[in-house]
């Protein structure tokens, strides 16, 4: 009885040590971000393998899921005889709930993992401690950058998604299921509005871009400096990010299309 | 720094990739190039019912959209839907006695209203009235005064 009520005591005492701890960490990581603009080729080495080496998967799972879309909502549609209305259902769903969650979740796995991993092992390797020795700011050097970069790929990967998803569902609506493309394109412009739909996604990915990065360089920099810790680590960014990115469109799918 | 800058090279096609895919859904998906604020002018309308118009509801003449709905609300004391328009001011030559209706763009479109131009020599002008309207169709109701009249037309045949 004592034994689980201990139990409960240090795991709420975990818990909370743990979000006061993440909060310190994104407020420190958020006082330097200024210095990150002073040495742009550190930023330039981070969207690079933080951004650039997410665009072919975001690219490709873009493509698909566009096309996937027009498949099944040209089946959909079709029983009611309103085809030419696949681009808006395309579009919409995109610009506002798929192109920004499923290119965050992706996000998270590709780069978000690779973060804490990166992280993690250079805390387990004691680079951490031995660039503290030298009096280099790890945040400084280490964490400002990547987050940066983070928050800065996110959006743009999205819109990418997006952009491209459209362009696949425009490749099998016009292409493989020949509907007339000028429907498809015209119906699209006459429906998203970019105040409610455009902007909204943009809003949700830059806010996604900055939880994950946060998640994963946290974890990273928090891990317990074994290849276990390390790999728990990895495994919890992929999770919680995951957890965040649908629990807060939710909440921001409330928020600003819930007066429509 | 050879790696390097081929590394900036590709941070860079990212960067512009992105931006050009905003881009692209800005333009070509969404409203914002048919939003543009052009010189236009406003009109006004009185209907007896305006079914499913919304604001920014497309307002054409013969078929080609010449502006767009503005705002529409219900005067307490007329009891009519009062829709205020804007239009173009390239299309400033529509006589002031414009027919105004609401019609349906296909059987599940959405609505817009429809500009018939008149004969009059004078034309509308800013904050101009349409005196002539016709209500929007509600669908419900031209189903039910048809099965209305067909069961009338069946029960004289009986008799």
């Amino acid at each position: 009885m004592i034994n689980s009520l201990q139990h409960l005591g240090a795991y709420t005492r975990n818990s909370f040590s743990k979000v006061g701890r993440g909060t310190g960490f994104l407020l420190q990581t958020l006082s330097y971000l200024f210095s990150v603009i002073a040495r742009p080729r550190l930023l330039m080495a981070q969207l690079y393998s933080v951004g650039v080496l997410s665009f072919l998967i975001i690219t490709i799972s873009g493509l698909f899921v566009g096309m996937v879309l027009a498949l099944q909502g040209y089946y959909t549609l079709s029983a009611f005889g309103a085809e030419a209305s696949l681009g808006v259902m395309v579009a919409a769903s995109l610009v506002r709930e798929l192109g920004p969650v499923v290119s965050a979740l992706l996000f998270a796995g590709r780069a978000g993992s690779a973060l804490t991993a990166e992280i993690g092992l250079m805390k387990a390797t004691e680079q951490l401690s031995g660039m503290e020795m030298m009096a280099i700011d790890p945040f400084k050097r280490i964490i400002a950058p990547r987050f940066l970069a983070g928050c800065i790929s996110m959006p743009l990967l999205a819109a990418l998604f997006s952009a491209i998803g459209t362009l696949g569902g425009y490749l099998v609506g016009s292409g493989l299921l020949g509907l007339d493309d000028g429907a498809y394109w015209s119906q699209m412009q006459a429906k998203i509005d970019f105040q409610d739909d455009i902007i909204n996604g943009v809003i949700k990915s830059a806010v996604f871009g900055f939880v994950i990065t946060w998640i994963a360089l946290f974890e990273g920099y928090d891990s317990i400096p074994t290849s276990e810790g390390v790999s728990r680590s990895t495994t919890r960014t992929v999770v919680n990010s995951a957890f965040s990115i649908l629990g807060l469109d939710f909440i921001l799918t409330a928020l600003m299309f819930g007066d429509h | 720094m050879q790696p390097s800058r081929n590394q900036d090279t590709l941070v860079g096609l990212f960067v512009a990739a992105g931006i050009a895919g905003l881009f692209f859904l800005s333009l070509k998906v969404s409203n914002l190039s048919a939003f543009s604020q052009d010189e236009s002018y406003t009109i006004t309308a009185r209907f007896e019912n305006t079914g499913g118009l919304k604001v920014r509801s497309a307002v054409s003449a013969a078929g080609v959209k010449v502006g767009q709905v503005s705002d529409i609300y219900f005067d307490s004391k007329t009891y009519q839907a009062v829709v205020t328009m804007h239009i173009n001011q390239q299309y400033n030559t529509l006589p002031d006695d414009t027919t105004a209706s609401i019609f349906t763009s296909g059987l599940l479109g959405e609505q817009y209203v429809n500009l018939e131009p008149g004969g009059s020599d004078s034309y509308l002008t800013d904050n101009g009235k349409i005196d002539i309207t016709q209500p929007a169709i509600i669908l419900e109701k031209a189903i039910g005064q048809f099965l209305f009249k067909a069961a009338e037309e069946k029960g004289e045949a009986k008799e």
